[in-house]
């Protein structure tokens, strides 16, 4: 997640920036640098009367930083932030919703009944709307290689642009501070070709198979319906992520863990050990039972 | 200019100045010099806690899926970290200890404009200090950082009683700094040697004065904010409750509008050293004295107007955003005027490159690389990129740590001889600042580069194969390596302390008032009162013109015009006093009584308080 690996314009923009303030960077540094150096070198020599001093302050203090620094007011906060800021109303044909939680990320495509949980699918090529919003405390959307961050505050919804040139998985993250498991709120954008993310959408859209599994008796008449949402069935809690379509995700826990059998099976029953303070709590189930809902879960394509 | 004064003179000055011996003298002390001591060792201690967090930290993040700490006391550790080297460390060590130490002797004063309630100003430091470091010792330290954005700050998110001990420390703690910043201001203003009108004034007060103003204009809105955040977790009302009308974003814009101007305030003292150290080792004026003053008092005042821009990722209007980067980038130009005045004074000058002025090349240095980067956040869409990563973090702490805190390095080594009558060792006070210097570098310079890729700031962990760990683990190491410079410096220092050199009045031939006293200063400070014709006293001939001004009567000190310096009157000042003391411990209990939600007995200690004060003050009528 490398803000200096851009796959869109908007952060190629803000990668260009960096390297051209970086390059005037190196020229003020070895300035300053050149004339302490100067001053160690004559250590034992008078250098430049007052009046010669004051005037070189004056140029080098007070008319290049000018002359600078507008420069890089004018290129930055007049041009390049037009790209980088929110979208034009109606400009955008797809907007993602995104609801940031303690700790994982809510995703909704709006105008669909498609929800899902920390991994965001964009058509590539295509300017899409993302409106950030929270669900509890402040966080911020983040994925460098996309664009800048915008926080997402509770009552004010904020927008930012995504528009991916290639096919590919990004990787983001929350980059405000949201309490203890900050540090495990990863998420991952999938920029598809337009039809390919046309096939995922449709399919995200469809509600659950109807099941009569043990592991699908545990999950809805057990605690697991209560936080959890999977459409079509009477699980409709909406504390935790929508499971839906669990299995057609790669990773579980805002991209703690991968999206396997053991892994599901060691985040069911161990979650407080490997993301402690999450809002989940340990399921205390025999080894049948686990299985039975594992078997469950990766039938939720 | 040392003029002898006759020995019974002296004599009697030290009778009339004398204050009681033992601890019960430093309980009650009023003297500047004993007070700013007080303060120096207290914020040596909590230096030392907050460098202790930062390495346990570092130690944390040195590999991926590290165990160390878990998240709760990492929380813990970084908002700690932050609260006290900004509030307990930078602040108390430039204006308690080095303010208070210095600028009486800097400006020919014999004590603080209120010598008491500079005493009062350090007893309730400290009383804040412990009941800071109380939340620690039961497991409730602040956690949500600090800066404590709310929701996360809530009732709701955060039930215990971590941030109630943040919002009264720092209510408490500004009580401290504002009583600090008013007695400078008078003292700078009024109690200057006859004839030192402000064109005389050392840079170094005109910095002190710079940082006083800006934390009395800053505070308040941080205490305001402390205020509502209490008021809403424990007595229901709804300043930053979404649900009923409140604004989660207004404890942000109120925070800031003190936040940035603290940064100013930080860094403005470290000017300050550094233009009191850079003449000293090149034997030259400071070139561009006049803008270098008005850029001191620029700096802060245009801080004032720049909060915004740590808000830019909150979704505020694009205009808004364009304001604030706008008055971002005016705050440069005082600040390239400083760097270049600083440098070519050290070029124009013969420069001795001994430790003091090694630590401001540093300083300099620092400076200018975090500056630059900071130059780099007038790009709205850049800083939105990096704001809250590992950048952020690289940025101010070449700031916070490489340019305010190696001047206070490189002041320790300057005015040690001033404060013990010996010198430090020369060589492995070069080595300590080339350790530390390295270290330094070794710890914050990566940051820039796993920042950019994209590790967020304040993470326990993160996992591996992002590209993170070497980086981390560098930094970690840098950690350890600055501390060992730390070490040595300190070391350095003690056991200058017992084996040094003794040295006379003034080793360095240093420009202002303080070299032409004994070392360490007599309690009185000043037998004759100096009279002053330029920034750089100690550089010019004695003034012999006039009657000298002796004042060997009681506790007298000439009070002057604030802008021409012109001889007003003598004041009689107070002496030793046990009510300061008294003060802060009942005002101690008031806080202590309301982090446990018992109002009813803060309010009895308040009143106690009040009877305190009232005592104070008829003591001070009888005198």
């Amino acid at each position: 997640m490398n803000a200096l690996h851009p796959a869109s314009h908007q952060a190629r923009d803000i990668a260009s920036l960096w390297w051209w303030m970086l390059g005037g960077s190196w020229i003020g540094f070895l300035l300053v640098a050149g004339l302490l150096g100067a001053a160690w070198i004559r250590r034992r020599r008078a250098g430049p009367s007052e009046a010669v001093s004051t005037r070189i302050v004056v140029a080098l203090g007070v008319v290049v930083p000018i002359l600078v620094i507008a420069t890089l007011f004018f290129i930055s906060d007049v041009f390049v932030i037009r790209t980088t800021q929110a979208p034009a109303a109606n400009a955008t044909k797809l907007t993602v919703r995104v609801i940031g939680h303690q700790w994982w990320w809510e995703v909704r495509y709006a105008g669909t009944t498609a929800v899902t949980a920390n991994e965001i699918h964009i058509p590539t090529r295509t300017p899409v709307l993302l409106q950030a919003t929270s669900a509890d405390v402040i966080h911020s959307f983040w994925v460098p290689e996309l664009n800048r961050k915008i926080d997402t505050i509770p009552g004010q919804v904020n927008e930012i642009e995504l528009d991916a040139d290639t096919p590919g998985v990004y990787r983001g993250a929350c980059a405000e501070y949201c309490g203890v498991q900050h540090a495990h709120m990863a998420l991952a954008v999938y920029a598809q070709p337009p039809a390919a993310f046309r096939r995922w959408l449709a399919q995200q859209e469809r509600p659950a198979k109807v099941s009569r599994t043990a592991g699908a008796a545990l999950f809805l008449d057990g605690t697991c319906s209560q936080c959890h949402t999977i459409r079509g069935t009477s699980a409709t809690g909406d504390a935790g992520p929508d499971l839906t379509h669990l299995a057609s995700r790669a990773t579980i826990a805002a991209l703690t863990l991968a999206n396997t059998p053991a892994d599901l099976a060691a985040w069911i029953t161990r979650n407080q050990e490997i993301k402690p303070g999450n809002r989940m709590v340990d399921v205390r189930i025999s080894p049948a039972h686990l299985r039975a809902l594992v078997a469950y879960l990766r039938s939720l394509r | 200019m040392a003029i002898a004064t006759p020995v019974p003179v002296r004599e009697r000055l030290e009778r009339q100045w004398a204050e009681r011996p033992g601890l019960l003298g430093w309980l009650t002390t009023t003297d500047h010099k004993r007070v700013g001591l007080l303060y120096f060792w207290t914020t040596l201690v909590l230096f030392g806690a907050g460098g202790a967090e930062a390495l346990l930290m570092r130690t944390q993040l040195s590999s991926p899926n590290n165990h160390v700490v878990g998240p709760e006391t990492y929380d813990q550790l970084f908002s700690l970290h932050g609260i006290t080297m900004i509030f307990f460390f930078i602040i108390p060590m430039t204006t308690g200890a080095f303010g208070n130490y210095l600028i009486p002797l800097m400006i020919g004063a014999r004590d603080m404009a209120f010598p008491r309630m500079n005493a009062l100003s350090f007893w309730i430091f400290l009383g804040s200090a412990i009941f800071l470091y109380t939340s620690l010792a039961l497991g409730t330290a602040p956690d949500a950082g600090w800066f404590d954005y709310v929701p996360l700050a809530s009732r709701q998110f955060a039930p215990g009683r971590n941030i109630d001990f943040y919002c009264l420390a720092l209510i408490f703690n500004g009580i401290s700094s504002s009583l600090a910043a008013s007695n400078f201001i008078v003292t700078i203003l009024k109690l200057r040697a006859p004839d030192m009108s402000l064109n005389r004034v050392p840079l170094f007060c005109f910095a002190f004065l710079a940082a006083s103003f800006g934390l009395l204009f800053a505070l308040p809105a941080l205490t305001a904010d402390a205020i509502f955040l209490f008021l809403d977790r424990r007595v229901g009302t709804h300043f930053f409750d979404v649900a009923h009308g409140g604004s989660a974003l207004l404890w942000q814009h109120l925070f800031w509008i003190f936040g940035h101007p603290e940064v100013y305030i930080l860094i403005v003292p470290a000017f300050g050293i550094a233009t009191s150290i850079i003449p000293a080792f090149t034997q030259h004026r400071v070139v561009a004295f006049p803008l270098v003053a008005i850029a001191e008092l620029l700096v802060v005042f245009i801080g004032f107007g720049v909060w915004a821009h740590h808000m830019f990722a909150t979704g505020l209007p694009t205009v808004t955003l364009v304001f604030f980067a706008a008055a971002s980038a005016l705050v440069i130009i005082p600040s390239t005027i400083q760097v270049f005045a600083w440098c070519l004074t050290i070029l124009s000058g013969a420069a001795r490159f001994k430790t003091p002025l090694l630590f401001i090349v540093g300083f300099i240095l620092f400076f200018v690389i975090g500056g630059l980067t900071g130059i780099m956040f007038v790009a709205i869409p850049f800083d939105q990129q990096v704001t809250d990563t590992y950048f952020v973090i690289a940025h101010f702490h070449y700031i916070i740590f490489g340019a305010a805190v190696f001047p206070i390095f490189g002041g320790m080594y300057y005015w040690f001889p001033k404060l013990t009558g010996r010198m430090y060792f020369e060589r492995p006070g070069q080595i300590s600042f080339w350790i530390i210097f390295l270290g330094t570098n070794l710890l914050f310079f990566p940051m820039h580069i796993v920042g950019l890729d994209g590790m967020p700031r304040r993470v326990y962990t993160y996992p591996g194969g992002l590209g993170w760990g070497t980086y981390n683990l560098i930094e970690t190491v840098g950690g350890f390596v600055t501390l060992a410079g730390i070490l040595l410096l300190f070391g350095n220092l003690v056991w200058s302390f017992f084996r040094g050199m003794p040295v006379g009045i003034d080793p360095w031939h240093g420009p202002t008032l303080e070299w032409t006293i004994s070392s360490p200063p007599p309690e009185y400070n000043f037998a004759v009162i100096p009279r002053v014709v330029s920034a750089y006293p100690n550089w010019d001939p004695p003034q012999r013109d006039g009657e000298p001004l002796v004042l060997d009567v009681g506790h007298e000190q000439p009070v002057t015009s604030p802008a021409d310096g012109v001889l007003a009157e003598i004041a009689d000042m107070p002496h030793e006093s046990p009510w300061p003391i008294l003060l802060a411990f009942c005002l101690t209990i008031v806080f202590a009584m309301l982090v446990i939600e018992k109002f009813a007995i803060a309010g009895i200690a308040l009143g106690l308080c009040a009877i305190v004060l009232g005592a104070w003050h008829w003591q001070g009528a009888e005198e």
